[in-house]
C-alpha cells in the first residue's frame, strides 16, 4: 500500500510538473516532449489502477502515434526550433482565472462528494480477456461505430490535407 | 489508495489543459492541451472502473484514445493546412469570424 | 267708399307704373296720366269727405251709442222708448219737444263715431298679425282733400314750370308715386304700414329734391334730406317698437290709441314712446334742430317745394303726432301740464324759423323758413292740447303756402332767377296775378282777419292761452306764439316788397318780363281763393256766429271715438285775437316803415359789431350746419373714424395675428421638442439603444476561438457549481 502511494506521488507529481511545462514552455518542441512525460505518467497510473491493456494501449497509441503525429505537425508548420518570444496570447489571465476556478470547483466538488473513499485493497484484477468480452459483447456497436470513426477520421485527414 | 488522489490529480490535468487550450497561441500546442484534457478523463474512467469493479470504465478509456487518435489527426490535418494557406498557425490572428 | 277709400292711393300708384313704363309714349310724355288720375283721386276724396260727414250725422246704430243716448234722452224729457234709434240717429225732429231736441243735441255730441277700419292679414308669426288696411276718419277725409286738391294744382302747374325739362316725364312718374305713397300715409291702419308711407314719401322727397342731380348741390341737398330724415326714423322705429309691446303687441292704430286712453299702457312708455317719437317729427316736420335739411331742399323745382315741402310731406309729422293722440296726451300729459317738450320744440321752432326767414335773398329760402315756423305752430298746437286748432291750421296753411310757393315760382319764371335782392324788385308792374295772388297768400299767412290764416292761428293761442293744467296754459310757448305772429307779419312784407315793389334790379331785360301763362296762373287764383274761404271752415262757436256753422270742420275732424282722448277745447278769447291782430299789424307797419319808406337804421349791420355779429350768426343759420357737418360727421369720420381703424388693425387683428402666431410658435414648439425630440428621440433611441447593445454584444464576437473557448469552460462551471451546489 505504502509503496502504491509512494508511487502513486512521485509519478503524479512528475506529471503535474510535465503538464504545467506544456502549457507553459517558449519551445514547442520541448512542450512535445513534455507531453509524453505526462503521456507515459498517465500509463503508470493505469497499471497502478489494475488496468494493464489500457495502460499499454495509451501507450501505444498515444505515445506512439499521437506524440509522433505532433511532431511531424510542428516540423511541418515550421514551428521555430528553440525559443519563441511570444507563444501565449492574450487571454492569458482569463485562462489563468477560468481554469483556477475550474480545478478549485472541480477540488471541492469531488472532495464533497467523494471525501475519504478507499479504493479497494484487493480490487478486482481485469484481464484483457474481460476487457475484450464487453467489448465485443455489450459495447459492440459503440466498437463498430469507433471503426467507422476511425475509417472517417483516415479518409478525412487524407482529404483535407493533400495538395491539389 | 484515496479515490480522491486520482481524481483530484485528473482534475488538475484537466485545468492544466484547459489553461493551455486557451492561453496558447500555436494550434499545434493548443492541439497538444487538449490530450491533455482527453487524458485527464480517461484517469477518471479508469479510476472509477477500479473502484466499481466494473470493467466499462476502462472500454470506455479505449474509446477515448481511439477517438483522441482520429481526432489528433483530423485537427494536425486542418493546422497543416490552414498553415498552408495563410503561413502561420496563430490562432491570435485567425479573427475572419470576428463580428 | 269708406270701405273702399284704399282704392285712391292705389290709383296714383299704378299711374307711377304706367308714366315709367309708357310716359315717353304718350303725346304728353305722361303728365296726362298724372293730372288724369289726381283728378279722379280728387274726386273720390270728395265723396270720401261726403260719406264720412254723411256718417258723423247719420252714425250707425250700435248698442252703446244708444245706451248714452238713452240716458241721456230719459233724463231730458219723456220720450217714447221706440223713438230711441231715431234719437240716436240724429236729426230727426219727428214729434219731440224743445227738451227732446236738446237731448238730441245732447246725445249727438255724446254719440262715439268709430273710423272705418279694413284690415287684410298678410303675415302671421308667432301670435303676432301683420295686417295691411285703412282706417278713416274725419282726419283721414281732410288730409285726403288737402293732398289730392294741392297734388291735383301742383300738377297742372308742373306742365308749364317744368315742361322741356330732361326728364319731364320722370318728375310725372313721382309725382305720382309721392301722391300715392301720402295718400297711403294718411288712411294706414296700423303704425308698420304708417313707417312704410313716412319712408317712401321721404323717398320721394330725396328723388324729387334732387331732380336736377348733374349740379352737385342739389344731390347734396338730396342726399340731406335723406339722412336728416333719418336720424329722425330711427325715433320713429324705436317709438313705434315701444308701443307694440306696451299695447300689448299690436300694430293697430285704433287699439293702441283705445288703450292708451283707457289707462292700459303704462305712463312711461307712452312717455318714452312719446319722446322717441317726437325725434320723428322734428326730422320730418322740420323742428328744432333738425330742420336743417328744409332750407337745402329749396334747390329741387318749385312744384316740389310746394307740394312736399309746403303743404303735404312736411305735414306728416303733425299727423302723425295727431293720429298717435292718445299716446302724446298721456305720455307727455298734455291735459294737466303747462309746458312740455312738444309745446317747447314747436315754440322754439316757430321763433327760429321766423327769425331766419329775414336774413334770406332767396325767396324760396324765406318760404322754408317761414313753413318751419308754421309747422312749429302746428306742433304747438298739439303739445298745448289744441288738436283741432294745429290741424285745422294745417289745413289752411297747406293753400296758402302752396299758393306763396307756386307764386314765387311763377316770378322765377320770369327773370330766371330766385334771388329777391339782386333780380327782384317793382314785379307787380308785369306780373297782376302773380301779384295779387301773392299778396293774399301773405296777407292770410300774417294771420290778418278775415283770412284763413288768422281763425287758425287765433285758434292755436287761444288753446295756448287757455288748456293745460288748471286752465292756465302754457304762457311760455303762448308768448313764442305772440312774438312769432309779428315776425311772420314783417318778414313777409319784407318778402312781398323786396319781390314786388321798388326799383326793378334784375338782369333780364325789362320787354321779356311778362305774366306766366294759365297753367299756371289758374292753380294760384284757386289757392288764393282756398286760402281767404278756408278759415269759414272752422268759424268759433260760443254763439258768435250761429250755431249750424260754427266749428264744422271741428265737428267733422276731430274724432269722438274710444280711440281720442277726451281732450278740452278752448273757447273763442276775443282778447287773444286782439293781441294776435295787434301783432301782426305792427309787425307789417314796422316792415312797411322799414323798407317802403326806408325808414329806420338802415345799414345797422355794417357800422355796429353787435348787430354784424347776429347777422352773421342768423347768415349761418345758427351755425348748426356747421355743427352737423364740421362737428358730428366730421368727428366721426376723422379721430373716430381713425380710432375705430386703429382698434381694427393693432387690437383686433393684433388679437387675431397673436392668436395665430402664437398657435404657430406651439405648433413649430411641439414639433421640435416633442415629436422630434420625445417620440422621434424614443423610436431612434430604440434603434441606436439596440444598435449600441449590438455594439456591445458585438464585442464578444472576437473571431477567436480560444476566446470562446475561455468563456464555455467558464459557464460550464458556473452551471456545474449551480446544479452542484443549489439545486442538488
Amino acid at each position: 500500500m505504502v509503496a502504491q502511494n509512494i508511487a502513486f506521488g512521485v509519478i503524479a507529481a512528475a506529471m503535474v510538473v510535465a503538464a504545467f511545462r506544456v502549457v507553459t514552455t517558449k519551445n514547442v518542441v520541448r512542450a512535445a516532449l513534455y507531453l509524453v512525460v505526462v503521456l507515459a505518467g498517465v500509463g503508470a497510473q493505469f497499471i497502478l489502477l489494475a488496468s494493464e491493456f489500457v495502460a499499454v494501449v495509451q501507450v501505444l497509441v498515444y505515445i506512439g502515434a499521437i506524440v509522433v503525429l505532433f511532431l511531424f505537425g510542428i516540423m511541418l508548420t515550421r514551428a521555430p526550433i528553440g525559443k519563441t518570444v511570444n507563444l501565449d496570447n492574450d487571454l492569458r489571465r482569463s485562462g489563468l482565472l477560468v481554469s483556477l476556478m475550474l480545478v478549485g470547483g472541480l477540488v471541492y466538488v469531488l472532495w464533497d462528494a467523494f471525501e475519504d473513499t478507499e479504493l479497494p485493497e484487493d480490487g478486482t484484477l481485469f484481464r484483457t480477456s474481460e476487457v475484450g468480452d464487453s467489448i465485443f459483447s455489450t459495447y459492440l456497436v459503440p466498437f463498430e461505430i469507433i471503426s467507422v470513426l476511425l475509417l472517417a477520421a483516415l479518409i478525412g485527414a487524407i482529404v483535407v490535407a493533400r495538395r491539389d | 489508495m484515496l479515490l480522491n488522489q486520482f481524481l483530484v490529480l485528473s482534475a488538475v490535468l484537466f485545468c492544466t489543459g484547459v489553461y493551455g487550450v486557451i492561453a496558447r497561441r500555436n494550434g499545434v500546442l493548443v492541439l497538444m492541451s487538449v490530450e491533455l484534457i482527453l487524458n485527464a478523463v480517461n484517469i477518471n474512467f479508469v479510476a472509477f472502473a477500479y473502484w466499481h469493479g466494473d470493467v466499462s470504465g476502462q472500454v470506455f478509456a479505449l474509446f477515448v484514445i481511439t477517438v483522441a487518435a482520429a481526432e489528433v489527426g483530423i485537427g494536425l490535418a486542418i493546422v497543416l493546412l490552414i498553415y498552408r494557406n495563410r503561413s502561420s498557425i496563430d490562432l491570435g490572428q485567425m479573427e475572419q469570424l470576428r463580428g | 267708399m269708406l270701405e273702399n277709400v284704399w282704392v285712391i292711393p292705389a290709383i296714383p300708384f299704378a299711374t307711377f307704373w304706367g308714366i315709367l313704363f309708357f310716359g315717353k309714349r304718350l303725346p304728353h310724355k305722361g303728365a296726362e296720366l298724372g293730372i288724369g288720375a289726381l283728378s279722379l283721386c280728387f274726386a273720390l276724396s270728395l265723396v270720401t269727405g261726403a260719406a264720412w260727414i254723411d256718417r258723423v250725422d247719420n252714425p250707425p246704430v250700435s248698442d252703446h251709442t244708444t245706451e248714452q243716448a238713452t240716458e241721456h234722452a230719459t233724463g231730458g224729457s219723456e220720450i217714447d222708448g221706440t223713438e230711441h234709434a231715431q234719437v240716436a240717429g240724429g236729426d230727426s225732429g219727428t214729434g219731440i219737444g224743445v227738451l227732446g231736441a236738446a237731448a238730441i243735441e245732447e246725445a249727438e255730441e255724446h254719440i262715439a263715431v268709430d273710423a272705418v277700419v279694413q284690415q287684410w292679414t298678410w303675415w302671421q308669426n308667432g301670435g303676432i298679425e301683420f295686417t295691411v288696411g285703412t282706417m278713416v276718419d274725419g282726419l283721414t277725409a281732410m288730409m285726403l282733400l288737402v293732398v289730392t286738391v294741392v297734388s291735383l294744382l301742383v300738377h297742372i302747374y308742373s306742365t308749364d314750370y317744368v315742361g322741356g325739362d330732361r326728364r319731364y316725364t320722370h318728375f310725372f312718374a313721382f309725382l305720382s308715386l309721392f301722391s300715392a305713397s301720402m295718400l297711403m300715409l294718411v288712411m294706414a291702419e296700423n303704425t308698420l304700414q304708417m313707417i312704410v308711407g313716412w319712408e317712401l314719401v321721404g323717398l320721394c322727397s330725396f328723388v324729387l329734391i334732387g331732380h336736377w342731380w348733374e349740379e352737385k348741390p342739389n344731390s347734396d341737398a338730396a342726399l340731406k334730406a335723406f339722412l336728416t330724415n333719418r336720424v329722425g326714423d330711427i325715433g320713429m322705429l324705436i317709438g313705434v317698437i315701444t308701443l307694440f309691446f306696451a299695447a300689448n303687441q299690436t300694430w293697430s292704430i285704433v287699439e293702441i290709441n283705445s288703450m292708451a286712453n283707457a289707462g292700459q299702457i303704462s305712463h312711461t312708455a307712452l312717455l318714452v314712446a312719446s319722446l322717441c317719437l317726437t325725434a320723428a317729427v322734428m326730422s320730418k316736420s322740420g323742428q328744432f334742430f333738425l330742420h336743417t335739411w328744409l332750407p337745402d331742399a329749396m334747390a329741387g323745382p318749385t312744384p316740389v317745394s310746394a307740394l312736399i315741402h309746403a303743404a303735404t310731406m312736411v305735414v306728416a309729422g303733425v299727423f302723425m303726432v295727431a293720429r298717435l293722440y292718445g299716446v302724446f296726451w298721456d305720455g307727455f300729459s298734455i291735459g294737466t301740464s303747462n309746458i312740455n317738450v312738444l309745446a317747447v320744440v314747436g315754440g322754439f321752432t316757430t321763433i327760429v324759423g321766423g327769425v331766419l326767414a329775414f336774413v334770406q335773398a332767396d325767396i324760396k329760402k324765406v318760404l322754408a323758413y317761414s313753413t318751419i315756423s308754421q309747422l312749429g305752430y302746428m306742433v304747438m298746437a298739439l303739445g298745448v292740447g289744441a288738436w283741432t286748432a294745429g290741424l285745422f291750421h294745417l289745413f289752411t296753411h297747406a293753400f296758402f303756402k302752396a299758393c306763396l310757393f307756386l307764386g314765387s315760382g311763377s316770378v322765377s319764371h320770369a327773370v330766371h332767377s330766385f334771388d329777391m335782392v339782386k333780380d327782384m324788385g317793382g314785379m307787380r308792374k308785369w306780373m297782376p296775378h302773380t301779384f295779387r295772388t301773392f299778396m293774399i297768400g301773405s296777407i292770410a299767412l300774417a294771420g290778418i282777419p278775415p283770412l284763413a290764416g288768422f281763425w287758425s292761428k287765433d285758434e292755436i293761442l287761444a288753446g295756448a292761452s287757455q288748456l293745460g293744467g288748471g286752465g292756465d296754459g302754457y304762457p311760455v310757448v303762448l308768448v313764442m306764439g305772440f312774438i312769432t305772429a309779428g315776425l311772420t307779419a314783417a318778414y313777409m312784407t319784407r318778402c312781398v316788397y323786396l319781390t314786388f315793389f321798388g326799383e326793378y334790379r334784375g338782369h333780364t331785360p325789362v320787354e321779356k318780363l311778362h305774366e306766366s301763362g294759365p297753367r299756371i296762373t289758374l292753380p294760384l287764383w284757386i289757392l288764393a281763393g282756398l286760402a281767404i274761404v278756408a278759415g269759414l271752415a272752422n268759424l268759433p262757436g260760443d254763439s258768435i256766429v250761429p250755431d249750424g256753422w260754427a266749428l264744422r270742420f271741428e265737428h267733422f275732424v276731430e274724432p269722438t271715438g274710444a280711440y281720442f282722448p277726451a281732450i278740452s277745447h278752448p273757447h273763442f278769447s276775443g282778447l287773444t285775437a286782439l293781441v294776435s291782430i295787434a301783432v301782426a299789424g305792427l309787425g307789417v307797419a314796422i316792415g312797411y316803415a322799414f323798407y317802403f319808406r326806408q325808414l329806420g337804421p338802415h345799414g345797422l349791420t355794417q357800422r355796429s359789431t353787435v348787430a354784424k355779429a347776429g347777422y352773421t350768426f342768423l347768415e349761418n343759420r345758427y351755425y348748426l350746419d356747421h355743427l352737423y357737418t364740421g362737428v358730428i360727421a366730421g368727428g366721426t369720420k376723422g379721430p373716430i373714424a381713425r380710432a375705430a381703424y386703429w382698434t381694427n388693425q393693432n387690437i383686433i387683428d393684433g388679437i387675431v395675428n397673436g392668436v395665430g402666431i402664437s398657435a404657430r410658435r406651439i405648433g413649430l414648439w411641439v414639433y421640435d421638442k416633442i415629436d422630434q425630440g420625445i417620440v422621434d428621440g424614443t423610436v431612434n433611441g430604440l434603434g441606436l439603444g439596440a444598435g449600441a447593445g449590438g455594439e456591445v454584444l458585438r464585442e464578444t464576437q472576437t473571431g477567436r476561438v480560444q476566446q470562446y473557448a475561455s468563456v464555455l469552460f467558464g459557464s460550464t462551471l458556473v452551471l456545474a457549481l449551480v446544479i452542484a451546489l443549489v439545486i442538488v
